[in-house]
């Protein structure tokens, strides 16, 4: 696929965006969990193009076994892009980029899960990214906190992540893969709502003070947002399980 | 994969005595919780090399070395010279560092001193073409760590801008199909100065320049690298906390005050 050409305008006379957004507007967010049947938990998502399936095992034995540590589990994080997920095939061998992003992303998922309950064990997140349309390692971090609790492992809060940045000089939301090319800053922000706690924060780009400030508090009001739909995706897979079990007619007893 | 690291064991009152001193606005080596440790920069150690600098953050010692030399640009960037930064956790540092393929940790130093030096447009791409499409000058700066006593994402950010602004390159000129030295150099041009300024949070308190024992017991740590503008132009969260939105905004306002303190003792050795 030929990359598309560097657009003239990133934001038009209307204010709109090229892909018709507000600056404030989050690209469609699709999540999905358990849908991966090896899996001990799974989840899927979709945000603008990028397409991301998360598998959790675990807590499972260490291996090899000198990993473990003796008072809590230890986090595995891998963040891969599948080779076709770019324009320009990607090696699948691991980058630099990629070693740097898992260890970002494992970070911003410590803070929540209740280690300290399985001793010696692993849980690996293991974080595919299908198709690539930037703010991936955002995305990749709302779908592991969802899959950690399709997992049904204990945590604290799901975490949610979205990315901020900076085009023609306006701070603007959840950028897609052009305008974070094109545009002038970057700021991925993971944030756990309600222990007020910003779990992942990388910043790559030019941005006064003031700016950061009001990045901030954009992609924390939209990771509020996201974290809602976290909660409603957990909440209708109970939900369809529950149907199932109601309808399922009791089977006759024969004497 | 990323894995929970195994942390050298720390003796529990050492761990204590640090956050306690912390908590009570002190630190281990009696330092204000604003303060950076001594700064020592020392330029052009390393004749072989386009630029050198060694810096000492207290007792953490950082070497960078700049060598420039020809090459071919990327595919994607035919108008542009290339810039690779690399960092080596030098076995000989730390009782922590291992030989083999980069660690996480050493992955995590290039990219983020590479961050802002890329991210500032420190160093003009355009300016190294030679040969547009063909021949450009590559800039490769090569951190190593001698010692390793905390902060080193600091360090090495000190160590690759002063290195740079000592760097020298040698004026190349195309003659026919042959790229010819014409003889004399000049001074490698920098646009920016990007500093980087990390911060440590102990229990509750937020700490400038970790030492290795508040390193050991720090929850997180970020990087805030500002330019010479005061602008931000990279950060990195690191850690297995986090931090709250309050003691972000303050440690990006505090990270312009620092930056800007540190910039001044490094471009002024780098003249030196």
């Amino acid at each position: 696929m030929p990359e598309p050409k560097q657009p003239e305008k990133l934001i038009d006379e209307k204010g709109l965006r090229i892909d018709g957004r507000r600056l404030d507007q989050l690209r469609p967010l699709k999540l999905e969990v358990g849908l991966l049947d090896k899996a001990d938990g799974s989840a899927y998502i979709e945000q603008g193009k990028n397409k991301i399936l998360v598998a959790v095992y675990g807590p499972r034995e260490a291996h090899p076994k000198h990993i473990a540590m003796p008072e809590r589990a230890v986090i595995r994080c891998r963040y891969h892009m599948a080779p076709f997920s770019v324009d320009e095939r990607k090696s699948p061998a691991p980058s630099r980029r990629e070693m740097e992003l898992s260890k970002v992303i494992r970070e911003s998922l410590e803070p929540v899960v209740l280690t300290d309950l399985y001793p010696r064990t692993t849980i690996d997140v293991f974080i595919e990214v299908l198709q690539s349309d930037g703010g991936s390692r955002c995305a990749g971090i709302t779908a592991a906190s969802l899959a950690l609790a399709d997992a049904g492992i204990p945590m604290k809060e799901l975490v949610a992540a979205c990315a901020v940045g900076k085009i023609q000089g306006k701070m603007a939301l959840d950028l897609s893969d052009a305008e974070d090319k094109y545009g002038d800053a970057d700021l991925p922000v993971a944030l756990v709502p309600n222990m007020g706690l910003v779990t992942l924060l990388q910043m790559d780009g030019n941005l006064t003070t003031a700016e950061f400030e009001q990045g901030l508090s954009m992609a924390m009001e939209a990771c509020k947002t996201i974290h809602t739909m976290q909660r409603e995706t957990l909440k209708k897979k109970y939900a369809t399980i529950k149907d199932a079990v109601e309808e399922r007619e009791e089977p006759e007893i024969v004497a | 994969m990323s894995a929970t690291p195994q942390l050298p064991p720390v003796a529990k009152l050492e761990q204590k005595t640090v956050v306690d001193l912390v908590t009570k606005g002190k630190r281990i080596d009696e330092r204000g919780l604003e303060s950076y440790r001594p700064i020592q920069i020392q330029v052009g150690l390393i004749e072989k090399a386009n630029g050198s600098a060694q810096v000492f953050l207290g007792k953490s010692k950082v070497l960078a070395g700049i060598k420039i030399e020809t090459g071919e640009p990327f595919p994607d960037t035919p108008e542009e010279g290339v810039l690779t930064v690399n960092a080596e956790l030098v076995p000989l540092a730390s009782p922590s560092f291992e030989m083999g393929p980069p660690s996480e940790a050493a992955i995590e130093l290039s990219r983020v001193v590479d961050r802002g030096i890329r991210e500032s447009k420190a160093i003009d791409l355009k300016s190294l073409v030679i040969q547009k499409g063909k021949k450009v000058q590559v800039v490769y700066v090569d951190v190593y760590v001698l010692d390793h006593d905390g902060n080193l994402i600091d360090a090495a950010s000190m160590a690759a801008l002063a290195a740079l602004a000592n760097s020298k390159v040698a004026k190349m000129e195309v003659k026919g199909d042959e790229l010819v030295a014409k003889g004399g150099h000049h001074q490698l041009p920098l646009n920016n100065h990007p500093v980087a300024v990390t911060f440590a949070k102990i229990d509750k308190t937020i700490v400038v320049d970790p030492s290795l024992e508040e390193e050991q017991v720090m929850s997180a740590r970020l990087t805030v690298t500002i330019d010479k503008n005061g602008h931000l132009c990279a950060m990195q969260k690191g850690g297995l906390y986090g931090f709250t939105p309050d003691e972000l905004k303050k440690a990006v306002n505090l990270a312009v005050a620092k930056a800007a303190e540190n910039r001044a003792k490094i471009m002024a050795a780098a003249k030196g």
